[in-house]
């Protein structure tokens, strides 16, 4: 099997059982990926694929073989963090930060969903698509976070989303 | 998991040949993978064989015969966002926006969707009896906790739900599922056939042949009038239904004329009753036939205990979904 993770190809051999998830933090040392309930419950294991975001516990490896596959390793360029990265340090959003490449993972998965024009369920209209804070808890709801670090979480996505202050103060309110 | 052999198919042909050649019947194909992955881990499923169907050319929404077709691999979140389903079925859009998170919205496929398994505690527990995981040793559902479990279509031998939303839309939109038979036959299933009740055989969950690949879910031309999805459930996001109802409903000069009206937390299959219908179209749109249309989807309705409550939360969830699609022609 071949995967093209962050840019690089990468060969493995893993037993036919093992998961994207096990394949990258335990054949091919990517362990920025984290594994929480290890049955799509949590988000924490939460990568890119083909640009979208999934479970990685919940797909086999085998099944993506020759896939296009972006971790929270892949984000930053050298030095220089992410934007999502960024924010989430700047908004302090997280605790223990188990969960947080996970978080950043779908929060950058989810912008482009947004930038698509994907409806959400909040979504009071199924065709003009409007972010609020409403809109990142609803479309972040796979990803949880024990420590509750979900309104700077959501502070840290609106700033990279480019939502106006008092646009946030309105739905937090 | 258990050790189990994997053949990617490269044709819905291929895919059936690949299961018909593990006779024994412990394959299973694989597409999104979202709730067999997980059983397996769990082994309530072991399979000795997978199929890997995930990149078979059944991705695509078309129009179709004044409805639509969907390919069985769409992806839910796809399938939500598609022109097509946002214009003329937003019950469906709905449907599937209020169910999973979006990560398993991403790798869910439509025919998955339609296959996936109950979250019976019991079913899932793989110390307890469970008649659907293991049939004949029994339903600790039945005097235990049953929250979460079914109160119309229910066996003594199994109380479990169906736990799609996505399902009860195209209940009551009358889909119909299209298949490929080992032989090379196709079949076109009405989704109302598609599932079966528990009865003495609560493993037997569908009237699909082994073997048998959904490739197509049709929908027919859209009901007439508003559309709607509610859905009441335990918090306000990635939760199953605790009760549901889907229903499209047209009003002419204050009289109903058209409702096509499907439930799910109810029953093991999503749940449609041509009486709910009958006791709305040509009555007043108002509390009286609202009420009825309530008395005839729970009249038969048995409760086991902690999921009594399931009863009087359907007929005021009902009677609201009826008001919402009925206020402005009222």
């Amino acid at each position: 099997m071949q995967f093209i993770i962050n840019g690089a190809a990468y060969d493995a051999d893993p037993d036919i059982r093992t998961s994207l998830l096990d394949l990258l933090r335990d054949h091919l040392g990517l362990t920025g990926t984290k594994k929480g309930c290890d049955h799509g419950q949590c988000g924490a294991c939460t990568v890119l694929v083909g640009g979208r975001r999934i479970n990685a516990c919940l797909t086999l490896a085998v099944m993506h073989d020759g896939d296009t596959i972006t971790t929270i390793e892949g984000l930053a360029e050298g030095d220089a963090l992410h934007p999502m990265q960024a924010a989430f340090v700047k908004h302090d959003g997280f605790q223990c930060g188990y969960c947080t490449p996970g978080q950043i993972m779908s929060a950058v998965g989810m912008l482009d969903e947004v930038r698509a024009g994907m409806p959400s369920h909040v979504s009071a209209s199924l065709d003009t698509i409007e972010l609020s804070e409403d809109e990142i808890s609803e479309r972040m709801s796979g990803n949880l976070c024990r420590c509750s670090a979900y309104p700077n979480i959501v502070d840290a996505i609106a700033e990279v989303a480019g939502l106006a202050p008092a646009d946030r103060e309105v739905a937090g309110a | 998991m258990k050790p189990f052999s994997y053949a990617r198919a490269d044709s819905p042909e291929a895919a059936v040949a690949a299961i018909g050649a593990t006779s024994s019947g412990g394959a299973r194909f694989i597409a999104g993978g979202t709730n067999l992955l997980d059983l397996m881990k769990l082994q309530i499923e072991a399979p000795e064989a997978l199929v890997d169907i995930s990149r078979l050319d059944l991705a695509q929404v078309e129009e179709h015969d004044g409805g639509v077709r969907i390919g069985a691999l769409v992806p839910n979140s796809d399938l939500a966002a598609h022109p097509l389903i946002r214009a003329r079925y937003p019950m469906l859009a709905r449907a599937l926006l209020s169910g999973a998170s979006a990560q398993l919205r991403n790798k869910a496929t439509t025919g998955g969707n339609l296959l996936q398994r109950t979250r019976c505690y019991y079913f899932y527990d793989t110390a307890a009896p469970c008649n659907k995981r293991a049939p004949g040793t029994g339903c600790n559902a039945q005097g235990g906790f049953n929250r979460i479990h079914a109160v119309l279509g229910t066996s003594e031998h199994c109380i479990a739900t169906h736990p799609s939303d996505m399902a009860v839309a195209m209940r009551a939109l009358d889909a119909v599922v299209v298949t490929l038979q080992p032989g090379g036959d196709r079949r076109r299933i009405a989704l109302a056939d598609l599932y079966r009740l528990p009865g003495d055989t609560p493993q037997i969950e569908t009237s699909l042949q082994p073997g048998e690949l959904i490739t197509h879910i049709e929908l027919p031309a859209p009901p007439v009038g508003k559309q709607l999805y509610r859905k009441v459930r335990d918090r306000a996001s990635y939760a199953f239904a605790v009760v549901s109802v889907a229903a499209a409903i047209a009003v002419e000069d204050g009289t109903i004329s058209s409702a096509r009206l499907a439930f799910g937390g109810l029953a093991p299959m999503p749940w449609r009753n041509a009486a709910v219908e009958a006791a709305l179209i040509g009555q007043p749109a108002g509390t009286a036939a609202f009420e009825a249309a309530a008395d005839a989807l729970l009249k038969d309705a048995r409760g086991q205990g902690h999921n009594d409550f399931k009863i009087p939360l359907m007929r005021r969830t009902l009677i609201a979904a009826l008001r919402d699609l009925t206020e402005a022609a009222r």
